[in-house]
């Protein structure tokens, strides 16, 4: 039988670099690896010895597109590693951040990255030939989340004003007015956007995921919660490692996170966060959801465009609504020391939901500060696993598409995950073996 | 003629690095179709599918040498390139992945890796200019968008990018702060690091780290004896110098003056 071999040495539209494995037989795939070949960084060694007042500074570096995530989680670790509680305005305004790196991320990823796998283009820029509208809008979502990044962080990437306690200087309320107007605009787009993504020709395919994702009595998860699942997992963050554990695989400079009960994979991301949080959605973001044909939970990945698109929109409900209840803090943050007055070393845990999901730091202090060791488990390691069995089950139902449009829906099946791969070096060539 | 009226091609190329410089291009949110209009983006594997074939006019290319593969693929990039420039302190002084330089790398990635038999690295992340020519460097942990620009329209123009190398020190007056060192004794390493931030972290109350890397002509230990009398010890001054650019040599070199 003839032999067919498909390969992709660079996928692109993903943040990183990687490559995927694909081998068919007899109609059957038998394999399905995704190698991450990042260079290694070693967040997790250099971090050790470094100030605990330097962590969020330092873990913004291991991904360009969600330093935020890696601050947030930063300092709710050393927060609760230091038994500090950061309310009020000052927590008001890390949700907003947040709202502005799901929407500049989720803008990126739905209209540059993933959109023009559904409309047949190699990228934004060429999309924007025959859809320049369509473009510009989904440009000036994306810039609506940076001018939040800007007003409240400093500056889009590596924000500069986060620290453990809250921040350096915060925002006067008139500075935060101007965006109410800017965010009313991106809050009609992005209910276009929900629109325009639902009416794709999205292949219809689902699997039994496990989904996990922080549960929040009374908001939308992005700072706090439990970790919760559809398989009742109920743990606080301090419980994480004795429920989750990182596998490294020869194929990857990424290690792969896993359940420890029973070593099945697991999703983290939109999917999950929706599924488990529907009903803590704003009225408007869960009537398009209804609008856009998603039920209360998701299970089909190539939906998730979708998802993004209405998280858009929830983000920019709720970046709305923050700012119209902000009243000025009396301090820019509340004083954290190191334990060293009472002499002894402490552990802290942080889990914040990234635009690509669940971002688990763990940290052990000395007793002067220091940072003896460090863990940092980001959402791309832990949906690995979850992606090559997504290739195994699916790219079967698609072996009767000629061989470049067969690879174009492997990589799209990538991409429905938006993978970081930076974050998760610890990307995508794509190699396909078929008889 | 057909050979003018050819768009410059541009390719951007990523080694180790956090993508959020090549990400700052993608940020350009006024003016990426306006780039897109005026040079032929060839190669941008986070923003397009496409071959990597041909020559180029213009390379960007982010992040840091660390692999031995890394150390042959610049090589190529340089040969089809007829101009590189050079994006952010991973790509200009080596990254905060630098601080390997400073540490045994084979005990790194036996802290970070299960299985570090796996893992391909080198001893040291260097700077792209210790392995190729370079025709231009553009500083920032990360860098200005606003900077980039400029060195595309520059470069499109056919002169050479306006990026003022005097110090941060420089662009607080310019922006009319007070000197936070000077009203709130906040260590600051404004007076020997790159403009190009438009002195961001003062504005916001903060001293500056030092992300843009060292200005043209530093006096980092002159600096490094008044924020030992401001109270920083050896430790704190260590660390101070060795962060996103630790391995950009006046940095190093001042750190390095305050232990190994």
């Amino acid at each position: 039988m003839a032999r067919k071999t498909i390969k992709v040495d660079y996928m692109a539209r993903v943040e990183g670099e990687g490559a995927l494995k694909v081998v068919v037989r007899d109609g059957k795939v038998q394999s399905a690896a995704l190698s991450i070949f990042e260079p290694p960084r070693f967040f997790e060694a250099l971090l050790r010895g470094r100030a605990f007042s330097e962590a969020p500074d330092i873990t913004a570096r291991i991904c360009g597109i969600c330093p935020v995530a890696y601050q947030m989680s930063a300092v709710h670790a050393m927060e609760n590693a230091l038994g500090v509680a950061v309310d009020g305005p000052l927590r008001d305004l890390r949700r907003l951040l947040y709202c502005g790196e799901w929407i500049e991320s989720h803008g990126l990823h739905v209209y540059m990255l993933h959109a023009p796998d559904f409309l047949g283009y190699d990228s934004a820029i060429h999309m924007a030939k025959d859809h320049g509208d369509v473009v510009r809008r989904g440009l000036d979502l994306k810039k609506v989340g940076n001018e939040i990044l800007t007003a409240v962080g400093g500056r889009e990437i590596h924000p500069i004003n986060v620290k453990v306690g809250g921040f350096y200087k915060v925002p006067r309320r008139r500075d935060l007015q101007h965006l109410a107007e800017r965010l009313k605009g991106a809050r009609d787009a992005a209910l276009e956007t929900v629109r325009w993504v639902a009416g794709f020709d999205i292949p219809d395919r689902e699997r039994d995921y496990t989904f996990v994702a922080l549960r929040h009595p009374d908001e939308y998860p992005f700072n706090e919660g439990r970790i919760v699942s559809n398989r009742g997992l109920d743990i606080a963050a301090a419980e994480y490692d004795a429920h989750f554990q990182e596998i490294h695989v020869r194929h990857s400079t990424a290690l792969q996170s896993r359940m420890r009960a029973d070593g099945s994979a697991y999703l983290v991301g939109p999917l999950a966060r929706y599924s488990l949080n529907f009903d803590r959605l704003s009225p408007l973001a869960r009537q398009a959801a209804r609008e856009a044909g998603l039920g209360s939970t998701c299970r089909n990945p190539y939906q998730s465009i979708v998802v993004r698109a209405v998280e858009t929109l929830y983000a920019c409900d709720e970046a709305l609504r923050i700012i119209e209840s902000y009243r000025e803090p009396d301090a820019p943050a509340v004083p954290v020391e190191p334990r060293a007055a009472t002499g002894y070393a402490a552990t802290g845990h942080g889990a914040t939901e990234a635009p690509r999901g669940l971002l688990y730091h763990r940290y052990r202090l000395e007793a002067d500060g220091s940072i003896a060791d460090a863990l940092i488990v980001p959402p791309t390691s832990q949906n690995q696993a979850s992606i090559e069995e997504d290739l195994a089950s699916y790219v079967e139902s698609f072996l009767d598409l000629p061989d470049e449009a067969l690879q174009h829906r492997c990589e799209q099946t990538v991409r429905n995950y938006d993978p970081c791969i930076s974050c998760a070096t610890h990307f995508l060539r794509l190699d396909m073996d078929r008889e | 003629m057909a050979e003018t009226a050819r768009k410059p091609r541009l390719g951007v190329w990523k080694f180790a690095s956090c993508d959020g410089c090549q990400l700052s291009l993608l940020d350009c949110e006024d003016e990426l179709l306006a780039v897109a209009g005026a040079v032929d983006i060839a190669y941008f594997p986070e923003a397009t599918r496409g071959d990597v074939k041909g020559r180029y006019d213009l390379a960007l290319v982010e992040g840091s040498i660390t692999t031995p593969h890394d150390a042959e693929r610049i090589r190529d990039v340089r040969r089809w390139a007829r101009t590189l420039v050079t994006i952010g302190a991973c790509a200009t002084a080596g990254g905060i992945q630098a601080l390997r330089n400073f540490a045994d790398v084979a005990e790194y990635a036996a802290v970070v890796y299960a299985r570090p038999d796996y893992i391909d690295t080198l001893a040291t992340s260097t700077p792209i200019a210790e392995h190729v020519p370079v025709d231009f460097e553009l500083r920032g942990c990360p860098i200005s968008k606003h900077q980039l620009v400029e060195v595309i329209a520059a470069f499109l123009a056919g002169r050479r990018p306006v990026t003022p190398a005097h110090s941060v020190c420089v662009e607080c007056k310019l922006r009319g702060n007070v000197c936070v060192t000077v009203a709130h004794g906040t260590p600051c390493l404004g007076p020997v690091t790159h403009a190009g931030c438009n002195a961001l972290c003062p504005s916001y109350d903060r001293g500056c780290y030092g992300c843009y890397g060292p200005k043209e002509t530093p006096n980092p230990a002159a600096l490094g004896d008044k924020l030992q009398e401001q109270g920083m010890d050896a430790d704190a001054l260590r660390r101070v110098y060795r962060t996103f650019n630790a391995a950009a040599p006046a940095f190093r070199e001042e750190s390095e003056r305050h232990g190994p």
